[in-house]
């Protein structure tokens, strides 16, 4: 049995419903040494700004159980590089759509990137409201739905390719930010972002990471990002990219039966940096074994 | 195209080195006939709750036999799941990771420190083999001197120790200069202190050092820019001073990062 792989995102069509979660995949280029990037849905680069940001201090990371905190500090080469080099790069990968990851700690930074963009060959904007470990910018656009609002507005004006707003779950209510996005015209979401938490090292008697606070991902996060990811989607009627702690296919099921068009993964590519294949393997499976014809019949199951 | 592979491989022999250290014999041809001294590879655990890969550095390569030698400390459950591990069961590894010592110089100064210490047993070898003069320094906490004896076939062989019980009492630095010992580079592995020590010494006495750093790391390839460190010149990666200690390093010559 053939079976449809196929999704349209805001008009974007990916060959499959599996893409990276921005940060855990730079631009592919590490990655391209052992996954055929042409077999991934889209690739989601790691965010990037409309200069260079070093990042923040070491340790950066701290496994915890089931997964890990992070507070990389969104280093980033900022966008003149990028355009150069990581643009061109993935453009060879002919068959995988490529999204942009924008931050910034101003409207303006972000308006800026967008605008760079607006004239570069990527197929999807996603815009980082969300990034719990910067101190100025992401998340403080995330938190209050009018300035989702604003913001999503300011970009939608300047862009040129669909717009996904990517969601914070640090917040009471999920599904108000997802409406404030969709008023502000966002073509498309993606949730969850990482959970705020902290890990202290008992016998330094430390914090884990420098930043003292940092984002919690991994496949302990996942059971709060379906039930975000069910809220959305009751909310609005744009497409959303559901992910948090996915590890196999079963986990990625899980969060289109919730609602999600499409799934990223991010985690997990640390634990096997194949995952994202034998993800798209498993989920033809399932529907073949379950005989699903086309995976988007998936989509919102679960009512 | 890149020599990194990633696989299930068998582990053909495993021992306790000393209290809370461990090696680990693995077999891969496309491992061991790639692998580099100074390099290191990313272990996995098969237990689910710890996601991440435990970068462990290269303590012998065995082209022959193609074998990995890998020496750890058990500091957490990760490592603790390995040294419960037995000749006959599978590992997922992926490597070689890194970049490697230069092997360079006609008077080399080895120096290790606690678990940095295993690293230098290859580099040793590899230095030895390809007619270096070899000196050894290693620093322990005690009288505990795991793996010295292995060192004493490819050079000179001196120990500091903590408690002063064996050797020079102190770091590497004062053994160094305790036995006179000079050279045209220096290599070395270990905690941060030591490594700046190093740094200074080599800086005083106008010897090429080379230093191989450790951090917290996620992917072990490059991408996800946890393990940075601070550079003297612009890292090409992100142009911010910055270089990834998996990919660009773990070995940098002292003068390259700022410590």
């Amino acid at each position: 049995m053939s079976v449809n792989m196929k999704v349209n995102i805001a008009g974007v069509e990916w060959n499959n419903p599996v893409t990276v979660a921005s940060g855990t995949f730079g631009s592919g280029a590490e990655y391209s040494d052992f996954v055929d990037l042409n077999k991934i849905g889209a690739v989601t680069t790691k965010g990037v700004a409309n200069v260079p940001w070093p990042g923040n201090p070491t340790p950066r990371i701290a496994e915890t159980y089931g997964g890990m905190i992070n507070a990389i500090g969104l280093q980033n080469p900022g966008i003149d590089l990028f355009v150069k080099r990581d643009i061109p790069f993935l453009r060879e990968y002919k068959d995988t759509k490529i999204i942009v990851n924008v931050c910034g700690k101003s409207t303006e930074d972000y308006c800026e990137v967008v605008e760079r963009l607006a004239s570069e060959d990527v197929d999807m904007l996603e815009i980082n409201i969300s990034c719990p470990n910067v101190k100025e910018g992401g998340i403080a656009f995330g938190q209050d739905p009018k300035a989702v609002e604003a913001i999503t507005k300011e970009m939608k004006k300047r862009a040129k390719q669909p717009v996904i707003m990517k969601l914070s779950p640090n917040v009471t209510n999920i599904a108000e930010m997802a409406k404030a996005a969709e008023a502000g015209g966002a073509d498309a979401l993606s949730l969850i972002n990482t959970l705020t938490g902290m890990k202290i090292d008992i016998h330094r008697r430390a914090f884990a990471v420098a930043n003292k606070t940092g984002g919690l991902s991994g496949p302990a996060i996942k059971p709060v990002a379906v039930r975000m990811v069910y809220q959305v989607a009751q909310a609005v009627n744009v497409p959303i990219i559901g992910m948090g702690g996915i590890m196999c296919a079963e986990d990625a099921i899980e969060f289109m039966m919730a609602g999600a068009n499409a799934v990223s993964i991010g985690t997990a590519n640390f634990h096997n940096p194949n995952v994202t294949l034998e993800v798209i393997e498993g989920m033809k499976k399932f529907c073949e074994k379950n005989g699903v014809k086309d995976i988007n019949e998936l989509v919102g199951c679960v009512k | 195209m890149s020599e990194k592979v990633i696989k299930v491989v068998p582990v053909v022999k495993t021992e306790k080195v000393t209290e809370g250290v461990f090696s680990m014999w693995i077999k891969d041809k496309d491992l061991a006939t790639a692998a580099k001294a100074g390099q290191f590879v990313s272990l996995y655990c098969n237990d689910g709750s710890q996601l991440l890969p435990r970068p462990i550095s290269i303590c012998e390569i065995d082209t022959k036999e193609e074998t990995l030698r890998l020496v750890y400390r058990v500091v957490g459950k990760g490592t603790e799941e390995f040294s419960k591990m037995k000749a006959g069961d599978e590992i997922r590894v992926m490597g070689p990771l890194g970049n490697g010592f230069t092997l360079e110089g006609t008077e080399a100064i080895l120096i290790g420190g606690g678990i940095g210490i295993p690293p230098m047993l290859q580099t040793a070898k590899s230095l030895h083999a390809q007619g270096v003069k070899v000196q050894v320094v290693l620093g322990y906490r005690d009288s505990d001197l795991f793996l010295k004896s292995e060192f004493e076939p490819y050079g000179s062989v001196i120990v500091s120790t903590e408690d002063g019980s064996v050797g020079t009492k102190g770091n590497v630095i004062d053994a160094i200069k305790a036995n006179n010992v000079s050279g045209d580079v220096i290599m070395a592995c270990g905690p941060m202190p030591m490594l700046r020590g190093i740094k200074a010494f080599a800086q005083e006495n106008s010897i090429k050092a080379q230093i191989s750093l450790e951090e917290k790391m996620a992917c072990g390839i490059g991408a996800c820019l946890a393990c940075v460190c601070k550079s003297k010149d612009k890292d090409h990666h992100t142009n911010v001073n910055n270089k990834r200690i998996c990919k660009d390093g773990p070995v940098f010559y002292a003068e390259e990062i700022e410590i």
